[in-house]
C-alpha cells in the first residue's frame, strides 16, 4: 500500500525488538469475540488511477458553476478566486501543520491568524475578532450563548430575515429553551423586532443583507437594544458586502458574526467554510473560539501566541462556554490571503461590481411578464416573486442548465405564502448573456 | 519601516523591534499590515459605474483600512510565514491523540474537481446526484467500519459531532419519557472536550475513576449507574492509549440502567478493520476524519465530524441525511414530523473534507485499513520497547494500542519538565508529542507515531529521545531550560499574551 512504508521484512524486524509472533498478539487485549472475523465487504487498495476514476466518475454527475448560467446564493456564492490562494494553502507547511500548540514552531500560523483577527476586525468595524469559527451558522449559535453570558438575561429575538438554516440551528442549539423568540420569515423586510425589545431581553439578531437580500438599519436596532441594555448581534452571510456596505461596527453593533466563505474558499458544496466573529475588547473573555495574541520571545522578538485559552474546552473541560475545539484555520487562510490580495483598493472594487450586476439582473428581471422584484435595497442579491409556485420553474429552469437561485419553499416549506419567490444572486462571474440567457428562459417558461 | 525594491523589510532597521533576525533560509516575516499599502492590489478588476445604487442610506463610510499585497508580494509574505511552521510533510509529528498521518495528495487533487469544488449546496437535487453519491458511499464505509445502522454526516469537526451525539441520546430520553436523566459517567481521562459537551447540554459531569493500569473501572462504572444517568462517555482506545478490555461488559450495564454509550472516536486509528464499535455496544460514536482518515490538519481545522448511530438512536440523527428512492438520492433537509434532532449547521457538512475521506477510504481498501490500523499500533509498541528502558511508563506493563504515555518520573531530580523535555525536542528536529494530556498521569506525555512513519525514521526519533533523556539524567539542564534554541523563536510569554491580551494589528502612533 502506497502510504504505508514498512516492508514485510521490517515489520518482522520490529516484532522480533517487541518480542512478539505477530501484530495479533498487540491486539490480544482485545477479546476475541470483539474482533472481526471476516474480511470486511468492502473494496481492497485501489491503484490512484482507479480511485481517480471512480471519484470523476461521481464529479461527472454534477452540474458545476461553470456549465451555464447561475444564480444560486442564500448564504454561499460563487466568487472567482485567484489562483495564488490555491497554490499557497497546498503549501506543507499550511496544509499538513496542526493546531499551533508549539509556537516556536508554529510562527507562520500564528501570525496569519494574527492578521486574519485584525483584517475580520477592520472588515466588521470591530475591536477585535477570533481566529475563525466552524462556518457563519454555528458562529450564530455562539454568538447568541455569548450575549447570554454577558448580560446574564436570557430571551433572544431573531429577525425574520435570517437565513432558515442559521434559525433551524439556533433552534438545535438551544433545544431545551423558551427563551429564543423566532420572528416569522418576513419577505418585506421591515424589521418590526424594536418594539419588543424589553429588559429581559439579552441579544436582538439580525441578519444584513437579509435572506431575502434587504439591507436593514442596523443602527435604529443598536439604539432599541442599548436603550433596554440588550446587545445588537449582527449576521453577514455574504461578507464581501462590507467592501460597499457600511460596517455594523460602526453602527454600533456588539456582536458581528459571518460566513466568511465568498473571500478565498469555493462553494465546495457547503463546506468546509470559514465563520467569522468579532465583538468589543470588554467581551473578549466571553467570546468563544481560538485567539491569537502578540507577545515576545525570551529573548525580547515579537511573536505570536494562542492565549486566553483558560475560555476553551479541552483545558476548562466541564466548565468551558462553548462547543468549538477546532477553528477552520486553512480556510481561514484562503480568506486572508484573498483578502490580502484585494487589498481596499481591490475589495471595494469587487463589491462594486457585484452591486451592479445585481443592478442589472434586477432591472432584466422586472421586465420579465409575471415577476416583481421584492427589494428596495440590496446587495448583490434579491428577492422575485412569480406568478406562480417557484420550486418547479427553478426545476425546469435547471433541467435547461441555467440555475436560477433558490426557491425559498426548499428552505420554508411551512410558509405557503412564500412559496412565489426565488432568492438570487449576481457576482463579478455573472455575465450579460447569462442574465439574457436567464429572462428569455424564463419568460418562456412563465407564459 | 522601510523596505527595499522589493517590497521586503531590510534587515538592520528592522532588528530594533526585533521581528527581522534569522538566516537566510529562515526569515522573519513583518506583518501584513506593515509592507501591505491600500494603494496596491494583486487583483485586476474594472471600474464600474453605478447607474442607480440600490444601496440605500447604507453605503460604508467608514474606513476600511485593508492593506493589499501584488501577487508577488504575497507569494513572498505567505511562503516566508508557512517556512516557520512544523509540518508533517517535514517531520515525524507525533502528537498523541492527534493522529498526524501521511495527508495523499490524491485526496487534495479529488477534492478539486469542479464537480465537487464548484457545485453549490443549494442547487436543485436533481443537478447534484454524484455529490451527494460521495456523502452517501463515505457513510456506507463509515457504517461498515463501525458495524452500525445511521450515520450523521454533518458535523463540523469532533466537538461538534460529540453534540451530535449527546443530543441524539438527548432527544431519545425525552421522547422515551426518561428526560429526568441528568447524570452523564466521564472517566477522568477523557478528553476535555467530552465533559464540556455534556454540560453545555445542561447534564451533570459525574467522573469515573481510573484503574492502576490505566483503563476503566467497571465496578466504579456500576455503582454510579442509576436511573438518573442519561450516558456514559467514554474514549476507547482511551486516552492512555489502552484498550478498554472489559468495553463490552461496561456497555451492557449502562443499557441496563436505560442509559447510553457514547464514544469518542478520536482513537479509532488503532482499531479500523481489526475491531467494529457497534460490536462494542456503543450507540453514537464520532469519527474525526482529520485524525483517523486523513484529511489536512491545515493548521488548524476544518476538521469533520460524522457520528455513527446504533439502531436506538438512529431516529433522532440531525438533518440533512440522504435517503434513497430507487435510482435518485434524495436528501431530507427539513426536521418537521419526524423525531429528528434538528439541523446542526447551514448546508450539508464539510464536502471537501467528504471527498478526501473517501478517496482516502478507496485508495487503502478495507485491507489497506486494516493494515494502516495493524502498522500504527505496531509502530506504538516498537516505539514503546525502544524507549521503556529509560522513559517512565505508568501503564507499561502491557501492549499499547496506537499511542505510547510516558509520565515525567524518569526527569525526577533533573530539574528538567516535561515542557522543557518537549522544548529540547525541537532543537533536535522533531514537533514536540502531546504533554500533559492526559490528566491522570503527572508531566504525561503521549506520543503517537502514526502508521506513516518508517523503520528508519522511528529509529532515528527513538535515537533522539534516549539521548536527551540521556542529557537530562547526565545534568545537562540548561540544554532543556534554554530550549528551544536553533527554532525561529525561543520561548514565548504565555502568561503576558494572556495578561494584556493584543488581538489585532494597531497602527503606531
Amino acid at each position: 500500500m502506497r502510504y504505508l512504508p514498512h516492508s514485510e521484512a521490517d515489520r518482522a524486524k520490529m516484532l522480533a525488538t517487541i518480542g512478539v509472533k505477530s501484530t495479533q498478539e498487540l491486539f490480544d487485549v482485545i477479546p476475541d469475540a470483539l474482533k472481526i472475523k471476516e474480511p470486511l465487504d468492502l473494496p481492497a487498495t485501489s491503484p490512484e488511477y482507479a480511485v481517480e476514476a471512480h471519484m470523476q466518475a461521481l464529479a461527472g454527475k454534477n452540474h458545476t458553476g461553470g456549465d451555464g448560467p447561475f444564480f444560486v446564493g442564500a448564504g454561499a456564492y460563487r466568487h472567482h478566486v485567484p489562483a495564488s490562494v490555491d497554490h499557497l494553502i497546498q503549501r506543507s507547511e499550511w496544509l499538513t501543520a496542526y493546531t499551533p500548540y508549539q509556537p516556536e514552531i508554529s510562527q507562520g500560523t500564528l501570525q496569519m491568524l494574527f492578521e486574519f483577527q485584525t483584517q475580520v476586525a477592520h472588515l466588521t468595524g470591530m475591536e477585535v475578532a477570533n481566529a475563525s469559527m466552524y462556518d457563519g451558522s454555528t458562529a450564530a449559535a455562539e454568538a447568541i450563548l455569548m450575549a447570554r453570558r454577558i448580560t446574564r438575561r436570557q430571551k433572544i429575538i431573531v429577525s425574520g430575515g435570517l437565513h432558515p438554516q442559521y434559525r433551524d440551528v439556533l433552534k438545535t442549539y438551544l433545544t431545551r429553551d423558551e427563551g429564543l423568540v423566532c420572528r416569522p420569515p418576513n419577505r418585506q423586510g421591515t424589521a418590526r423586532i424594536i418594539d419588543e425589545v424589553d429588559e429581559t431581553v439579552a441579544a436582538i439578531l439580525v441578519q444584513t443583507p437579509d435572506f431575502f437580500g434587504h439591507l436593514h438599519d442596523i443602527e435604529a436596532l443598536a439604539n432599541a437594544a442599548h436603550e433596554k441594555g440588550a446587545l445588537l448581534i449582527v449576521v453577514v452571510t455574504e461578507i464581501l458586502a462590507l467592501g460597499i456596505i457600511e460596517a455594523p461596527g460602526a453602527f454600533g453593533a456588539d456582536i458581528v458574526v459571518g460566513e466568511g466563505q465568498s473571500l478565498g474558499n469555493p462553494l465546495g458544496f457547503g463546506g468546509p467554510y470559514v465563520g467569522l466573529m468579532a465583538t468589543r475588547q470588554k467581551f473578549i473573555r466571553q467570546m468563544p473560539g481560538r485567539l491569537c495574541g502578540e507577545t515576545l520571545d525570551a529573548q525580547g522578538k515579537r511573536g505570536f501566541v494562542l492565549t486566553l485559552s483558560t475560555r476553551e474546552q479541552h483545558i476548562r473541560r466541564e466548565k468551558a462556554t462553548s462547543n468549538i475545539c477546532t477553528n477552520a484555520g486553512l480556510c481561514a487562510l484562503a480568506f486572508s490571503i484573498h483578502l490580502s490580495l484585494l487589498g481596499e483598493l481591490g475589495l471595494k472594487k469587487l463589491a462594486r461590481i457585484n452591486h451592479a450586476n445585481a443592478c442589472k439582473l434586477a432591472d432584466a428581471l422586472e421586465n420579465v411578464p409575471g415577476v416583481s422584484v421584492l427589494n428596495k435595497t440590496f446587495f448583490n442579491e434579491f428577492t422575485i416573486r412569480l406568478n406562480t409556485r417557484a420550486a418547479p420553474v427553478v426545476q425546469a429552469l435547471a433541467d435547461r442548465g441555467i440555475m436560477a437561485g433558490v426557491p425559498v419553499s426548499r428552505l420554508l416549506p411551512d410558509e405557503g405564502e412564500l412559496s412565489d419567490l426565488i432568492v438570487l444572486a449576481a457576482t463579478e462571474l455573472t455575465s450579460d448573456e447569462d442574465i439574457a440567457a436567464l429572462v428569455s428562459t424564463l419568460t418562456e417558461e412563465l407564459s | 519601516m522601510s523596505m527595499n525594491q522589493q517590497g521586503r523589510p531590510t534587515g538592520i532597521e528592522n532588528s530594533t523591534n526585533g521581528s527581522c533576525e534569522g538566516a537566510a533560509l529562515l526569515p522573519m516575516e513583518p506583518l501584513l499590515f506593515e509592507i501591505g499599502a491600500t494603494d496596491h492590489s494583486g487583483v485586476d478588476l474594472p471600474d464600474v459605474e453605478l447607474n442607480s445604487s440600490r444601496l440605500g442610506a447604507y453605503e460604508r463610510q467608514s474606513p476600511l483600512d485593508l492593506p493589499g499585497l501584488t501577487e508577488p508580494e504575497a507569494m513572498r509574505h505567505y511562503v516566508r510565514l508557512s517556512r516557520l511552521n512544523y509540518s508533517i510533510d517535514a517531520g515525524l509529528y507525533p502528537l498523541g491523540s492527534c493522529t498526524m498521518k501521511h495527508n495523499p495528495r490524491l485526496n487534495e487533487k479529488m477534492a478539486r474537481l469542479p464537480g465537487f469544488a464548484d457545485v453549490h449546496p443549494l442547487q436543485p437535487v436533481s443537478s447534484v446526484q454524484g455529490a451527494i453519491g460521495v456523502i452517501s458511499e463515505l457513510g456506507e464505509w463509515l457504517m461498515a467500519l463501525t458495524n452500525t445502522s445511521a450515520v450523521a454526516m454533518s458535523p463540523k469537526a469532533g466537538a461538534h459531532g460529540e453534540l451530535c451525539g449527546m443530543m441524539a441520546i438527548h432527544a431519545a430520553h425525552t421522547a422515551n419519557g426518561q428526560a429526568h436523566r441528568t447524570i452523564v459517567l466521564v472517566p477522568e481521562s477523557a478528553h476535555g472536550t467530552n465533559p464540556a459537551t455534556a454540560a453545555f447540554l445542561g447534564y451533570k459531569v459525574k467522573p469515573i475513576p481510573a484503574n492502576s493500569d490505566g483503563t476503566v473501572d467497571v465496578r466504579a462504572v456500576e455503582e454510579a449507574l442509576s436511573s438518573d444517568v442519561a450516558a456514559i462517555m467514554l474514549t476507547n482506545p482511551n486516552t492512555c492509549g489502552l484498550f478498554e478490555p472489559d468495553v463490552k461488559k461496561i456497555a451492557d450495564a449502562v443499557h441496563k440502567a436505560g442509559a447510553y454509550f457514547y464514544c469518542d472516536g478520536a482513537n479509532f486509528n488503532a482499531i479500523m478493520g481489526v475491531a467494529r464499535p457497534g460490536d462494542l455496544g456503543i450507540d453514537a460514536m464520532h469519527i474525526n476524519l482529520h485524525k483517523t482518515f486523513s484529511t489536512p490538519h491545515g493548521g488548524g481545522g476544518p476538521g469533520a465530524g460524522p457520528v455513527v448511530l446504533s439502531q436506538a438512536l438512529a431516529p433522532f440523527a440531525p438533518v440533512p441525511f440522504v435517503r434513497k428512492n430507487g435510482q435518485e438520492l434524495e436528501l431530507v433537509e427539513h426536521a418537521q414530523g419526524s423525531q429528528s434532532l434538528g439541523r446542526l449547521t447551514a448546508f450539508h457538512g464539510q464536502m471537501g473534507m467528504f471527498t478526501r475521506a473517501l478517496t482516502y477510504m478507496l485508495s487503502h481498501g478495507g485491507d489497506g485499513l486494516t493494515q494502516a490500523a495493524n502498522d500504527a499500533v505496531l509502530n506504538a509498541n516498537y516505539l514503546k520497547t525502544r524507549l521503556e528502558t529509560v522513559f517512565s511508563m505508568p501503564f507499561g506493563a502491557q501492549h499499547c494500542m496506537h499511542e505510547v504515555l510516558c509520565d515525567d518520573d524518569f526527569l525526577k531530580g533533573t530539574g528538567v519538565t516535561t515542557l522543557d523535555f518537549a522544548k529540547a525536542m525541537i532543537d533536535e528536529g522533531y514537533h514536540p508529542m502531546t504533554m500533559y494530556f492526559p490528566l491522570v498521569v503527572h508531566g504525561a506525555m503521549l506520543i503517537e507515531p502514526t502508521e506513516s512513519e518508517s523503520l528508519k525514521a522511528l529509529d532515528a526519533f527513538a535515537d533522539t529521545m534516549l539521548e536527551l533523556a540521556g542529557a537530562a539524567k547526565a545534568g545537562e539542564r540548561e540544554r532543556f531550560t534554554s530550549a528551544p534554541r536553533k527554532a525561529p523563536m525561543r520561548r514565548l510569554d504565555e502568561t503576558g499574551a494572556a495578561r494584556s491580551p493584543k488581538l489585532k494589528w494597531v497602527k503606531p502612533d
